[in-house]
């Protein structure tokens, strides 16, 4: 049903932005792993499922900070310094660094989101020290050399020129911008091309040094190695990093604009709609009940009622999907679908209607029954590989749930009732949309100015 | 632990580790009615992954109907007799599983990635829709409008996607890979119901279908599941080996220009036709594959290197190997200028870089590292069962057998530097290319020239 066409499957077109929340969907009995918390003689925790059956180690991380950590006028600079950490480090300059990278076939990667700065590793056993080391080297020593600060810089700002001019980009750019004005969550992670040449040297070690501590680390360990060589490893790459971060503090928001419906004009052939609102945080009584109200409205399945209705009753679009947003700051419903001009607000009317109709009248019985089963097996599936295991555990730490919160999900998820899911469905839908339309829409009433896209 | 665990210890020798000699356990066997089927096994977890995959793709379409096969795939969702509606997905998402389909040029695959205790039910709801599908005006006419907003996502809103569909056309001469596998809109809009269940009935038999299940599964058990479902399914039309038109000598370099005033950085691809795993000569493939990533596997290939750090007139360069094909393989270099620098200057780079490995080929040190490289990526493939899954479905329902697939990293071992040097100098052929320029206006300055 999803067809593609050199090579493509679903998740293509799952946004960036709900990215983030990726993790709070993960749910029910995983494998049979068992997570084991490790402390390192020097303090740092991690937690390790040791899958000695092939011989790899993936490593994940997280520093808490992220892009809301950017200085005033330099969004990007969390991003900016996640590109360049595996671009030379200690006495080794960038082709250096990728050559011992690229002999032992050493996966070294980070990325900046709102919240956090991520990393990870991924090496044969066999390379384990020289990894661990270059890993150590990245986060303790990077250089920064100018000659390729400005290399990534413009592969940076080549890329923001090219999001430009791209509907999805520009939808997803408007929602977050109007929904958070003038907090951090309002700025793109990876920064604007104003805000981009402006960010200096001395500014990606500031940031460095504030946010890469021990602090505010969580560490995930999965593959061939025990507990002991886990522990030498946290102390070596990790001890050097200062105790405590600096971060400067975030406050926590609501998103604004609900209600609007915000239009862009831009002359391509499919019209680009998102559409989102406030969510219920991973902490909140409710969120498992919202967690299956959004997963019955637009989860990853074929049978979601947005599914249904726009897609395969009506043929309006390829994709439909809406996705629970989990920041530290502020929880969001969010989602995205494409179609053609002309019914585009035949389009937002529909996805409008489904929302209410279910903020109203709640889920079915029996709907609930099912995206209690799919949640509930759906989770160990979806580890399907060090990686992805290795990220569960940074974020099963990150959610504060608990070492033992796998085996408890099911349970959690079997105590939502019906009338738990009626009520968190009108909680968690009825609190307005905004709405940001990009293309050539019909049918749609902005309720702001009409923007274009840049002309050229 | 199984024997597949052995193998990847085996593999890592290259790396300069101890080898251990061992074959993964792949079992391959046929069942009575002439379908295929793979067994990976991965015990890892308690989860399958379960594909067909049909011997069928874009490729073997009728002239005129461009989309059909991809048309066909959507289609095959829409229920049988014995399983209507959307019962098979409403399954599906019941066990917590996960589902899709795929269509290229050679071959069209169904997938569902499901707890093992799911999998002879999965094989009974796939063996029921080889030859059960029911399609009805209703449901067709909604999905062709999807798909042609799948067309719009894909191409029509995508300059990248509107270039490439023009360079394949100008690639291949003669040959059907020239048309887009998901369709030339104008013939997208004008399929029917009839003739998607005449492709069905033609091509969706057991006798052109390959099963490949990856997972907590053994051999044994899998051939007792698949003799009981997919067994019983009679094949309802021969198959004929496929005899698409060969591409005549070509003679003449080609560029296309796609302007587009969404187009804020200019770049160019070049693709050189050159022959797959399917139809390369023995080393040959391996060959070119160490020869992509020598030129344009990350940010210490020659491209790179020269293009993006020394010379610093590039964002971005790169080569690539598309090695999985029935008929032909595609070579793959790119370029993006850095802004005030012209695709000419970018251009230049890239056929200097090209034009010196094909005169002195590649140095000792990475020949080495690159195959190094490319058999430790063999060993990543093997932490996710799916991915091995798609190995393997992919090379069978191209013409290779498992043996070439088991064999893979064994021949990327024996490459030498001659015969990368080799490779290089038969097949970075200008006259058998296409270069391809996205740019903002034909008028752009940034036009190549």
């Amino acid at each position: 049903m999803n067809a593609m066409t050199p090579a493509l499957s679903r998740s293509l077109l799952r946004r960036g932005a709900v990215a983030v929340a990726a993790l709070a969907i993960f749910a029910a009995p995983a494998c049979a792993t068992t997570i084991e918390r490790v402390v390192s003689p020097g303090g740092i925790e991690a937690w390790l499922v040791r899958e000695p059956a092939v011989p790899l180690i993936a490593v994940n991380f997280a520093f808490v900070g992220g892009a809301a950590q950017d200085p005033a006028g330099k969004a990007g600079t969390a991003s900016l310094v996640a590109s360049l950490l595996d671009e030379g480090a200690g006495d080794f300059d960038s082709t250096t660094f990728h050559d011992r990278l690229e002999r032992k076939a050493i996966e070294l990667g980070f990325e900046a989101e709102h919240d956090t700065l991520r990393g990870s590793l991924r090496t044969l056993v066999e390379n384990r020290d020289e990894a661990f080391d270059d890993l150590r080297l990245s986060l303790t020593a990077p250089r920064f050399d100018p000659p390729a600060v400005e290399i990534i810089r413009a592969q940076m700002l080549s890329v923001l020129r090219r999001s430009a001019t791209s509907p999805t980009d520009i939808a997803s750019r408007r929602w977050w911008d109007t929904a958070f004005a003038g907090h951090p969550y309002g700025r793109p992670v990876s920064g604007t091309l104003e805000s981009v040449p402006g960010i200096t040297i001395d500014d990606l070690k500031a940031y460095t040094g504030r946010v890469l501590a021990r602090a505010n680390l969580k560490v995930g360990i999965v593959g061939d190695i025990d507990a002991e060589a886990a522990k030498s490893m946290l102390d070596l790459v990790f001890g050097a990093l200062p105790a405590q971060p600096e971060l400067a503090p975030v406050a926590t928001v609501a998103p604004q604009g609900l209600g609007q419906r915000i239009t862009v004009k831009l002359d391509v052939p499919q019209t680009v709609i998102t559409f989102g609102g406030a969510g219920i945080a991973r902490k909140d009584p409710d969120f498992m009940a919202a967690y299956m109200v959004n997963q019955i409205l637009g989860g990853g399945t074929f049978s979601s009622r947005l599914y249904r209705e726009v897609r395969e009753k009506r043929g309006l679009a390829y994709s439909v999907n809406d996705d629970l947003v989990l920041l530290d700051h502020a929880a969001l419903f969010l989602g995205a679908t494409a179609t053609r001009g002309d019914r585009s607000g035949e389009t937002v009317d529909l996805v409008e209607k489904e929302i209410r109709r279910l903020a109203e009248g709640g889920p079915t019985p029996e709907e609930l029954t099912k995206a209690k089963a799919y949640l509930k097996a759906a989770f160990a599936l979806n580890l399907d590989s060090s990686s992805k295991i290795a990220a569960l555990l940074v974020q099963l730490q990150r959610d504060d749930l608990g070492i033992d919160y796998i085996t408890r999900r099911s349970q959690l998820i079997d105590a939502v009732t019906l009338d738990d899911a009626k009520r968190v469905a009108k909680r968690l839908l009825d609190g307005g949309l905004l709405v940001t339309v990009v293309g050539r829409p019909e049918g749609i009433v902005s309720t702001s100015a009409d923007f274009s896209a840049p002309a050229k | 632990m199984s024997k597949t665990l052995i193998l990847l210890i085996a593999l890592v020798g290259a790396a300069g580790v101890a080898r251990a000699g061992a074959e993964p356990q792949v079992a391959d066997f046929t069942l009575g009615n002439g379908l295929e089927v793979v067994v990976v096994p991965d015990h890892r977890a308690p989860v399958v992954t379960h594909m067909i995959w049909y011997k069928v793709g874009g490729a073997d379409e009728t002239p005129g109907k461009s989309g059909l096969a991809h048309f066909l795939e959507h289609l095959m969702f829409k229920g049988t007799a014995q399983n209507p509606g959307n019962r098979f997905s409403q399954e599906v998402a019941a066990i917590g599983g996960q589902e899709n389909a795929f269509t290229t040029s050679d071959y069209t695959g169904f997938f569902q990635r499901v707890p093992r205790e799911h999998l002879k039910e999965m094989m009974a709801f796939e063996a029921d829709r080889i030859t059960g599908l029911v399609l009805t005006d209703a449901v067709v006419r909604p999905e062709l409008n999807v798909v042609l907003e799948e067309q719009n996502m894909r191409v029509a809103n995508n300059p990248n996607g509107r270039l490439a569909e023009q360079m394949n056309a100008a690639l291949y001469l003669n040959h059907p890979y020239g048309r887009p596998v998901i369709g030339w809109r104008s013939e997208i809009e004008s399929l029917s119901r009839d003739e998607a269940l005449a492709f069905y009935r033609r091509f969706y038999t057991p006798n052109n279908a390959i099963v490949v299940v990856a997972g907590d599964v053994t051999p044994e058990e899998v051939k007792a599941d698949a003799e009981e479902t997919y067994g019983k399914v009679a094949p309802r039309a021969e198959i004929v080996p496929r005899q698409r038109p060969r591409e005549p000598v070509q003679e003449a370099p080609r560029t296309v220009t796609l302007a587009d005033a969404r187009v804020e950085q200019p770049s160019l691809t070049r693709f050189y036709l050159v022959p797959s795993r399917t139809t390369a000569k023995p080393g040959e493939s391996a060959a070119l594959e160490v020869l992509a990533h020598v030129l344009g596997g990350g940010a210490n290939s020659r491209l790179y290197r020269t293009l993006v750090v020394e010379q610093g007139i590039a964002l971005g360069a790169g080569a690539y190997y598309s090695d999985t094909a029935l008929d032909y393989g595609k070579f793959g270099v790119y370029g993006a200028p850095k802004p005030g620098k012209t695709l000419h200057d970018v251009e230049a780079a890239i056929d200097a870089v090209l034009a010196d490995v094909s005169e002195h080929g590649v140095t000792a040190d990475e020949l080495e590292l690159a195959k190094n490289r490319l058999i430790a990526d063999s060993i990543y493939a093997q932490d996710n069962q799916a991915t091995l899954a798609r190995l393997y479905g992919a090379a069978l329902a191209t013409g290779q057998t498992v043996d070439m697939v088991r064999n893979w990293p064994e021949a990327i071992r024996a490459v030498t530097a001659d015969a990368v040097h080799q490779a290089a100098r038969t097949w970075l052929d200008r006259r058998a290319s296409v270069t391809g320029y996205l740019v903002n206006s034909l008028q752009s300055e940034e036009k190549h020239s």
